[in-house]
This record gives structure tokens, C-alpha cells and sequence, in this order.
């Protein structure tokens, strides 16, 4: 450490130091990168952060060149994706990547979260880093539901048609605020040009200060780690926390394997099952919107399933609406929740490995019954699962207190 | 060497290897991105070669026609004209058309033309794409003898589009591949093989 | 612990790449499998003629050009025009129908669908069984209804070639009153220029190629997803080589 410490405190001549007069680019690295000091015990469920940021880059670069050649209106946009995947030349690359970036951008920002959870990342000092991580959660949520209309398929049409119908709920002002949406009576070449303009300006916008945002936080109060232990409280006497590591080169150079692995099992997808199945792209979406029919079955694309599952599961369309979205939002709340006096699930006790395990594969069910038709068995499966999410967090003030939790060692626990 | 050592020139080997296995990496994925900025198949499409007719055409006449979205003056000459042509070619700037890139080989010649009464030119000024305006008539007063002007800086071409000196467009106008199908046909875009 | 944490990850990356759905089933019938060979280029070449003899009148394929089918399937540009392009001049043109759609509206009811990506939208499966599906029903308008799509506007384009056949039916009355109708099996009532088997292929190869220009570039993504695949093995034993290095210094 002390080697690199070295090369890059050495008396910068020339150019740098005209930068560094003027803007403060070495001291600005120093804090975010070369001096910036994170646990050296991170494991698999910290490499997310990096790969969402790989993952939004990718999004923002593949979308620019897919802005060049789609026509957002009702007439043309259909066609023009057809444009893209057959008369530009690679188009039919850039359109896959981007498709398969939007589901492997909620993979991963789901096994973030997870992470989050299952270290207690969002616990005193970072709760502020969780909730502007709920924030950007909530922009991807309408980013993604924005550029799905865009295809203008069967499903784009229809799927747009049931969620903004679903602010209709709201008493008083549902139907102004859905013609307000829509910009029209129904969803028209105007709702298509507005969610355009949504879908590459103002949500990209919003997404890459709130990104900014949630690293600057992070920066400020330090990463978690999987013991859960404030790295900065046993400091050497240098001043670096004695369980803490440069970002880079180490991070970094750890970052970069999981950076390639990632990006073995997105080309995967995007060269071998771009459709995955019709999870990623779906089936009816290969046919124009028709405003006079909607296809047989209808769901949204899996990353909203969980919710949308709760949302059926609920016989009265406002308290639907309300569950609804009383269940994207609850997780903002964890940090205060949580009452538990330990972070990592290593010094937690059973009950709340099982909670988290129970909560696990509740999500799982769930968007797994938001993908099937609305059968009465699968309904009553739903209200079933939805009691158990809800469960999970209105009672974890309770089962986090009376939760057995083991003495947390001092220093992280590390095998070199 | 001792381990230190060994280890730090693996290091270094490493980084740079990686390094530059991530740049080409960087640079073969940027090769999709640039590509699809070329035309696309449709602009091809589109931009496919154009039949003009001139079974109809009057000496004297001159037809403006579009291909891939430029203008194209197909101009048939008179006897006069092309007699006109060949005096005051020490006013030219290119009279012999030197100027490879400005026309297809087989229209290097003393009229610019695969026939010397049809006179096939891109109607684009070749100082700043400005379209040129035809002036056909002669004013010997101003040394003038019929030919192209474009409105938008002066500059002056004769009537095989060549250009003159003294005026701000550097070379002659381009003549763009064509070829005659029939007596009566040009096909402005293709110089040969099938249609 | 780790364990824990193993069991977890290993639950949410399966759920997140759990199988398939594949597509609904269409019409109540089970359908036969297309069993189609995407790298069969002869199959496509038939599967090409096929199509623009039995469907481009009356079906475009309005976003698929006579060029890119030329290239994909080793067709010149003298192949193309002499034996695929009867509704086009030049062959960087788009498929499209000779049938105004206008008339075809009138005729039928409804506008006959372009079949650019019905392969897609719909699945082989249902494409092949849907051609196999015509029926004699008298009530019909066509004369024909269709096993997999019931009520089809579509008449039986093919008939010369597989002749006419009837379906059985079965009456099933459940406990509740409801009577579900079940589909025995299709007789043949008169015979066409081809017998069954070869007829299969027929449909096959068309199926086939419905389902080639669905996504033209399938091929392609698949040859270069190897390379890339390759590419990036390198790279990753490479970094992981890295990594170790840099990480000897820590303790």
C-alpha cells in the first residue's frame, strides 16, 4: 500500500499540476479511487454496485445510437424497430443489447438490494444512501415502463394501457390524472411521443444524478461489509482503516473479473436466447399494437411481476392501486424497521434468517404468479404470498428486538 | 532477481496485457456502433440508380433530376454549344478534368460526357454544395459564354461544368456515374454490370 | 453462514433464469412439433419458393428485402428475380403482396396479416400446425375452419396439394354441466398432388422459412456470440491472473 501511496503522491509537474490548480483532479482520485478505502473481505454480493453502473452505461451509450434511427410515433415506431434489426447495419445488435440490458438491469439492482439487506447495508450511517438507492430504484421502475411503450407492440400498447389505467384508482383525481398521462382519451401517438421524451431525456436525467448522488453518500460514510463492521473505528497510524483497502488497484482489479464474467453471461443471453424465452421479449410484442384487441394473456414484463401479482391479488381497484404501490415503496422504510442492533446476517439470529429466507422466496413466487393468468388458485396464492410480504416488513420492528444476534467481532473476518 | 522483483515484472506484464486486451476488446465493440451509422440498407434502397428519360429532349433543353438526394443537371448540348466549349479554355482552372475524384474515367474528356451532346453534372456547387443556376446565354461583352453560376459565392462553370479561374469553388463540377441503356435512357448512378 | 449466503444467491439467480414459458396453445388441440432446421439452407430455398408461390399474394413480408433473403440463402441476384420476384423489379425491394389490401379487406373480412414476423409473434409450432389445420366445415364462409386457429378468414390456399380432410370431434360433459369438446383426430376425404409425408415437409420448409425471415440475422448473432464468448474467456483468465497478483499484497 505504501508502494502506491508513493506514485501517486509524488510531486506531479506539468500538466497535472496545471489541472490541479484549476480543478482538483488528483485530490478528487485520491478520494474516490486510489484513497478510497473499502473492507478487503467483500464477497460475491458486493460486485452489483459496479455491474448496475457497468449495466447504465451500456443502457445510455446503446440507447443514443437506438435514438438515431427509432421514430417515436404511432404510425412509424413499430416499423422503425424493424428498421433498426434489419436495415441498420449491427442494428440488430445494438437493440439486443439494450433489451437485455433493461431485464439485467433489475437482476442486478435486485441482488444489490438483497445485498443490502442481507448485510444490513441500509442501517445508521447509510440509510440515506438507501433511500436514494429507493429513489433510483423507482426512476428505473418508470424508465423501464416508459421505454417498453416504445416498440409499440401488442404488449408495449396493452401493458401501458393496464398501469396507467391503474392511477384511474385514485378517488377524486384518477381520471384527470390518466388523461394527464396520456396527454389523449387513450393511449395514442401523443402518450408515445411524451414517454418518449421521458424515456431518453428526463428519467436518463434523473437516473444519472441520483447515481451520483448515491456514490457521494457512499464516499462520505464508507462501504458495509459482509461482517458489518465500521472499518473506520480500528484505523492504522497512517490514518487507513486497518481492514480497509485501496478501490484501486485492488477492487478494481477484482471488479474487472466480475465485470467479464457479467458481461460471459449477458452475451450469453444476447447472442444465444435474445427473447429469453419470451421473458425479455415478449412473444405478442412481435406483433403492431392493436387498439381493437388485446392478446389472450397479458402480464408485464417480469421485473414488475412481484408487484403486479399483489396488485391482482386485491378484489377493490383502489386498495389494489394502494397495496400496489404500498409494496414497491415499503422497502424505503428498512432503515428504520430494522431494529436489530447487529447489521450482517452472520451475527443475526434464526429468526431473521428465516424471515429473509421466507421473504426471498415470497418475491420469487410472486413474480413468478404476476407471469400466469388470473386463475382463482393462483389469486389465492397471491393474497397468500402478499400477506407474507407485507408481513415481512410491518413485523420486522418486532422479530428484529426479540432476534437472538451473536457478539460481532472487532475486525472483519478475512481468510487471505 | 529476487521474488520481489519476479513478481513486480509479472505485474507489470499483466497490466499491460490486460490493459491492452481490454482496449481491443473496447475498440472491436466500438466497430458495430460505428457501422451502423453508415447508410442503411433502405438509404441504399433509396438511394438506388435513377432512369432519366431524354427521348424527349430538345437541344438546348436541361432536365434536373434527384438521385440519392442530389441534385443532377442532365443537360443535352447544341452543335453551337459544344463548339462555344473549346474557346477560352485558358480561362478554366481544370480544362483537361485532372481532377480524378471529379468524374468517372470514361468522362474525362473535352466535353466531360460518355457522349459528347449530353452533358450528365451534379448540380452542386463544389466550393459549398450551393445548387448552381444555369446561364445559357452569351454576353461576349463580359467574356461570358454560356454556363453555371452559383448564386450563393460566384463561383463559374462552362457548360461541361468546368470551373473558372478566379472564383471561390476549387475544382469542376462532379460528373456522377452514369451510363446509357438505350438511345433514349441515362441510368444516373451505375457506370456497369446489371440493373 | 457462507452457506446461508450460497443458498440464497443460488435461489434468486435460478428463479431469475427459470425456464422458458414458451407459448400458449392455441385452438385446444395439442400441437404436432415443426421440428425445423434453421441451418438447412436447401430447406429454406424450397421453404422461399414455397412462400412466393402459395403466400405472397395475398401476404407481405413488408419489412424483408429480396436482397437479404438472396444473400442469406446463396440465391443470385439472377435467381431471385427469375424465380422468387414476381411482385418486384428490383431486389433491394420489400416483399409485398400482389393483392391490393384494400380488396383483400373486402374479399375476406379482414386484411390478410404480413407474415414478417408472425414466426416470432406466434411461435413455428403454431405456424405449422395452423398449415396443416384446415378442415371442411360447411358453416364457413371458406368452406374451411382451421384446428389451430378457429374461425380463420383464411381459406385452404394449399388444398391442391394436401386435398381435403374432415375432423372428429368429441362431446365431453363434466360434472358441473359444461361440455367440453375434445378433438379426436382428421380424416382424409379427398387426396391432394402430394402424400402426407411429403406434404409435412412442404409445410417444414415453409414453416421454416417464416420463421428465418422472422429474424434474418439469427444466424449471424449465433456465429459471433461464440467469437465473443471466446474473446472474453481470454480476457477473464487474463484479469483473474491480474487480480491474484495484485491481491498477493494483502494479508
Amino acid at each position: 500500500m505504501a508502494r502506491i501511496e508513493a506514485e501517486v503522491g509524488k510531486p506531479q509537474g506539468g500538466f497535472i499540476k496545471w489541472i490541479d490548480d484549476r480543478f482538483p483532479f488528483t485530490a478528487t482520485m485520491k478520494y474516490h479511487v486510489t484513497e478510497y478505502y473499502a473492507a478487503k473481505n467483500f464477497n460475491i454480493w458486493y460486485v452489483f454496485g459496479v455491474l448496475a453502473f457497468v449495466v447504465l452505461f451500456m443502457q445510455l451509450f446503446t440507447g443514443i445510437f437506438l435514438t438515431m434511427n427509432y421514430k417515436p410515433s404511432a404510425a412509424e415506431a413499430f416499423a422503425s424497430v424493424e428498421y433498426i434489426m434489419r436495415d441498420v447495419e449491427w442494428g440488430w445488435l445494438i437493440r439486443y443489447l439494450h433489451s437485455t440490458g433493461a431485464s439485467f438491469f433489475f437482476i442486478i439492482v435486485y441482488l444489490h438490494m438483497f445485498r443490502a439487506m442481507l448485510y444490513g447495508s441500509y442501517k445508521k450511517p447509510r440509510e440515506l444512501i438507501w433511500v436514494i438507492g429507493m429513489l433510483i430504484f423507482l426512476v428505473l421502475m418508470a424508465e423501464a415502463f416508459a421505454g417498453y411503450l416504445l416498440p409499440w407492440g401488442q404488449m408495449s400498447y396493452w401493458g401501458a394501457q393496464v398501469i396507467i389505467s391503474l392511477f384511474g384508482a385514485i378517488p377524486w383525481v384518477g381520471d384527470a390524472l390518466v388523461e394527464i398521462i396520456r396527454g389523449d382519451y387513450s393511449i395514442s401517438d401523443i402518450t408515445l411521443n411524451r414517454f418518449f421524451a421521458l424515456h431518453v431525456i428526463a428519467l436518463p436525467l434523473a437516473l444519472i444524478g441520483l447515481v451520483f448522488v448515491h456514490i457521494v453518500a457512499l464516499h462520505e460514510v464508507g462501504s458495509n461489509n459482509p461482517d458489518g463492521i465500521e472499518i473506520k473505528k480500528n484505523k492504522g497510524p497512517d490514518g487507513v482503516p486497518l481492514d480497509g483497502i485501496a478501490f484501486h488497484p485492488y477492487h478494481t482489479s477484482k471488479d474487472l473479473v466480475a465485470i467479464i464474467i457479467f458481461l460471459m453471461i449477458f452475451s450469453s443471453v444476447v447472442f444465444f436466447a435474445p427473447d429469453m424465452g419470451g421473458y425479455f421479449l415478449e412473444h405478442a410484442n412481435f406483433e403492431p399494437a392493436n387498439l381493437t384487441a388485446t392478446p389472450e394473456h397479458i402480464a408485464p414484463v417480469w421485473y414488475f411481476t412481484p408487484f403486479y401479482a399483489i396488485l391482482r391479488a386485491v378484489p377493490d381497484k383502489l386498495w389494489g392501486f394502494i397495496l400496489f404501490g404500498l409494496s414497491v415503496m415499503l422497502p424505503l422504510f428498512l432503515p428504520w424497521l430494522d431494529r436489530s442492533r447487529v447489521k450482517s446476517i452472520r451475527y443475526r439470529g434464526w429468526i431473521y434468517k428465516s424471515a429473509l429466507s421466507i421473504f426471498v422466496v415470497t418475491f420469487l413466487v410472486l413474480g413468478w404468479l404476476g407471469t400466469m393468468p388470473a386463475d382463482p388458485m393462483y389469486v389465492l396464492a397471491a393474497r397468500i404470498f402478499a400477506v407474507i410480504y407485507f408481513a415481512f416488513f410491518i413485523l420486522m420492528p418486532y422479530y428484529t428486538v426479540i432476534d437472538k444476534t451473536k457478539p460481532v467481532p472487532e475486525r472483519v473476518v478475512y481468510h487471505g | 532477481m529476487t521474488e520481489d522483483d519476479l513478481d513486480r515484472n509479472r505485474r507489470h506484464f499483466l497490466t499491460v496485457a490486460t490493459a491492452v486486451t481490454g482496449v481491443a476488446g473496447a475498440g472491436l465493440a466500438a466497430v458495430p456502433f460505428i457501422s451502423s451509422l453508415k447508410p442503411s440498407a433502405r438509404a441504399q434502397a433509396l438511394g438506388a440508380p435513377v432512369e432519366v428519360s431524354i427521348a424527349s429532349m430538345q437541344p438546348g433543353e436541361m432536365l434536373r433530376v434527384l438521385w440519392r438526394g442530389k441534385l443532377v443537371f442532365v443537360l443535352r448540348r447544341t452543335e453551337e454549344m459544344l463548339a462555344r466549349m473549346t474557346e477560352n479554355t485558358d480561362q478554366l482552372r481544370d480544362p483537361d478534368s485532372t481532377e480524378v475524384d471529379q468524374q468517372p474515367e470514361y468522362a474525362v474528356n473535352d466535353t466531360r460526357s460518355v457522349r459528347s451532346e449530353y452533358l450528365v453534372v451534379e448540380g452542386s456547387c463544389t466550393h459549398l454544395g450551393c445548387a448552381p443556376l444555369e446561364d445559357f446565354d452569351v454576353r461576349p461583352a463580359e467574356g461570358w459564354g454560356g454556363g453555371f453560376f452559383c448564386p450563393c459565392h460566384g463561383s463559374k462553370f462552362d457548360l461541361a461544368g468546368r470551373v473558372f479561374k478566379g472564383v471561390p469553388a476549387p475544382t469542376n463540377l462532379r460528373v456522377p456515374p452514369h451510363r446509357f441503356v438505350r438511345d433514349d435512357l441515362i441510368l444516373i448512378g451505375q457506370d456497369s454490370g446489371a440493373a | 453462514m457462507v452457506k446461508f449466503n450460497q443458498i440464497a444467491s443460488l435461489l434468486l439467480v435460478t428463479a431469475c433464469f427459470a425456464s422458458a414459458p414458451g407459448f400458449a396453445a392455441g385452438g385446444g388441440a395439442q400441437m404436432e412439433h415443426a421440428d425445423i432446421d434453421p441451418d438447412n439452407i436447401n430447406s429454406l430455398q424450397r421453404g422461399a419458393a414455397n412462400f412466393m408461390n402459395y403466400c405472397s399474394g395475398c401476404h407481405s413480408a413488408q419489412y424483408v428485402r429480396y436482397k437479404t433473403i438472396g444473400n442469406d440463402l446463396d440465391l443470385s441476384d439472377e435467381m431471385l428475380v427469375d424465380n422468387l420476384m414476381f411482385n418486384a423489379e428490383k431486389t433491394f425491394e420489400t416483399i409485398q403482396a400482389s393483392m391490393p389490401a384494400d380488396d383483400a379487406a373486402r374479399w375476406y373480412g379482414t386484411t390478410p396479416p404480413d407474415l414478417s414476423l408472425m414466426a416470432r409473434a406466434k411461435g413455428v409450432d403454431h405456424v405449422y400446425n395452423f398449415l396443416k389445420g384446415f378442415y371442411i366445415d360447411s358453416d364457413s364462409p371458406t368452406g374451411v375452419d382451421n384446428l389451430q386457429l378457429p374461425g380463420t378468414s383464411m381459406p385452404h390456399v394449399l388444398w391442391e396439394l394436401q386435398g381435403y380432410q374432415a375432423a372428429y370431434f368429441t362431446d365431453h360433459e363434466n360434472e358441473d354441466g359444461s361440455v367440453t369438446t375434445t378433438f379426436e383426430g382428421f380424416e382424409q376425404l379427398t387426396p391432394g398432388s402430394m402424400d402426407s409425408e411429403d406434404f409435412d415437409n412442404f409445410v417444414r420448409d415453409t414453416t421454416n422459412f417464416l420463421a428465418y425471415v422472422a429474424e434474418p440475422i439469427r444466424s449471424d448473432r449465433r456465429k459471433l456470440g461464440v467469437w465473443v464468448l471466446m474473446f472474453l474467456t481470454f480476457f477473464l483468465i487474463l484479469s483473474r491472473m491480474l487480480k491474484k497478483q495484485i491481491w498477493k499484497d494483502i494479508k
